[in-house]
């Protein structure tokens, strides 16, 4: 990506940016738990133009062997992004970026799933970007954990992860695509709301202490709303099948 | 929060509101809500009434009880460990999951399958994380050094009991034991481990009614998988009866449900 385009404005006039969001407002979330029949649990992610869907499997027997852990449970998470999934095509296949983010993912998850009850087994993760326009990691983590919980991986809590950044010196929420390619910073979080804990922290970019602080404290505090949608599509699954019309097969 | 669940806590006391906004969402048809208003009227077991669903990390009770299964306890106060319905004891708080995978416990009956053979020992799959062997020490029969594919081979399934699980999670089986073997013929469903308790019914009910009105012979495992044989008709009734468990494992009403079905479906010369 070369500079930002002069006349490109993230932020107006009025203080909203460019999908008319206040600075501290969400993109929409919706979140739907078990939509796939093959896998242990899954979820889909809809959140803003993002669309990233997980699939857990597991605990199972651990390949290669000489991962296995004889006192834990091994969570592997498989972050790919599918080539129709950005304007430019994006060449499949694990790339540096990916690894990357299939690494800090898998340890967010660790820290919340009980590994200690399932010694030698891995636990699957794979979340597939369908579409996307920034916070995908977020978005992933959080339909990954909503995955696991479908899944009835023992956990002790479940994540919930969004970004704040910094868009034309301002701290934002949530940022879009062109405020994550323009902007000036970006911090995914994944916070643990049971017990005030954040397993993901990165930074894209420079930022004050106080810029940082403020950009945690507001994704800590989007992470609870995320929370609550969580839930809530955890719920639904079984009052919804509650009617005794199977979903699929 | 959840509109479904304070629907069912209210206990047949929901307003039109309720209704209207559940419909809406296209959450439950409006029969359902119609159905289930009569069942809970009708019910007078008020905490099977009071089933509430809880998601992992979900504050279960601030109490000195115990954390039973599928929960646990931090600085006093008890949290679910996984998705599944919320279970309250006199002594203890429990979640009941709703998935998972099964985790083999000493004493289970249990259906496997043989995926592989060795000079002494057959591997023996649980439909569980951890695969186990079947020594040939443990076997109803005389086996000598390198004969075992003569006995069993891939792809047959036993009746199997567990009889030791190590902290590690090694699991030891047995077929040395009252009605342990090889089963022959018949066919094998699989479900979801956790909604095995639903298919056995309480006292065993549930599998009564299904083997009287079938007529065919029914081993449940405990890890999920279930194996049937009888007249093909009255096999698929059997297995379509079994769906039907799965489906609707957390409703209530369920074995006069089944029995009901199996009655209307009921095969000729049964």
């Amino acid at each position: 990506m070369g500079g930002a385009p002069t006349d490109l404005k993230l932020i107006d006039e009025r203080g909203l940016r460019l999908d008319g969001r206040r600075p501290d407002e969400m993109r929409p979330l919706k979140i739907e738990a078990g939509v796939l029949n093959k896998a242990d649990g899954s979820a889909f992610v809809e959140w803003g133009m993002n669309k990233v869907m997980a699939a857990v499997y597991g605990p199972r027997e651990c390949h290669p062997r000489h991962l296995q852990n004889t006192e834990r449970a091994l969570v592997q998470c498989h972050y790919n992004m599918a080539s129709f999934s950005v304007e430019d095509r994006k060449r499949p296949g694990p790339d540096r970026r990916s690894h990357e983010i299939s690494k800090i993912l898998s340890e967010a998850l660790t820290h919340v799933v009980f590994t200690e009850y399932f010694p030698r087994t891995s636990i699957d993760v794979y979340i597939e970007v369908l579409q996307a326009n920034a916070g995908t990691r977020c978005a992933g983590l959080t339909a990954a954990s909503v995955a696991l919980a479908d899944a009835g991986v023992p956990m002790r809590d479940l994540v919930a992860s969004v970004a704040a950044g910094k868009v034309a010196n301002t701290m934002v929420l949530d940022l879009g695509k062109e405020e994550d390619n323009f902007g000036q910073a970006d911090i995914p979080v994944g916070y643990v709301p049971r017990t005030d804990e954040v397993v993901l922290l990165q930074m894209d970019g420079d930022l004050t202490r106080e810029e940082f602080d403020k950009g945690l404290h507001m994704a800590v505090g989007a992470c609870k709303k995320v929370y609550e949608v969580q839930r809530d599509a955890l719920k639904r699954r079984y009052s919804s099948r509650a009617e005794g019309q199977e979903e699929g097969a | 929060m959840n509109t479904f669940s304070a629907l069912k806590r209210d206990k047949g006391k929901c307003t039109a509101g309720h209704e209207a906004n559940l419909c809406d969402l296209g959450l439950v048809p409006s029969v359902f809500i119609e159905n289930m208003r009569v069942r809970q009227m009708g019910s007078n077991d008020s905490k099977e009434a009071a089933r509430e669903i809880v998601v992992p990390g979900e504050l279960l009770a601030i109490s000195s009880k115990r954390a039973g299964p599928g929960t646990f306890s931090e600085g006093g106060k008890i949290y679910a460990a996984h998705l599944g319905i919320k279970s309250v004891r006199p002594d203890s708080i429990s979640v009941v999951p709703l998935s998972g995978q099964y985790m083999p416990m000493r004493g289970d009956l249990v259906v496997g399958k043989i995926i592989g053979v060795g000079s002494s020992n057959w591997l023996v799959d649980i439909n569980s994380p951890y695969p186990s062997p079947l020594h040939v020490n443990e076997v109803p029969w005389r086996v000598e050094f390198g004969e075992t594919r003569k006995f069993m081979s891939v792809g047959d399934i036993v009746l199997l009991k567990i009889v030791g699980v190590d902290e590690i999670k090694r699991v030891s089986v047995s077929m040395q034991d009252h009605g342990l073997r090889k089963l022959t013929g018949g066919m094998v469903v699989e479900l979801s481990p956790s909604k095995v308790p639903r298919v056995i019914g309480k006292n065993g009910s549930m599998i009564q009614t299904m083997k009287t009105m079938t007529g065919c012979r029914i081993y449940v495992g405990q890890n999920g998988r279930i194996w049937i044989d009888g007249e093909l008709d009255n096999m698929v009734l059997a297995v379509k009866a079994i769906k039907m468990i799965e489906d609707e494992a957390h409703n209530l009403g369920l074995t006069e449900k089944v029995k009901r079905f199996l009655e209307e479906n009921k095969v000729e010369g049964a």
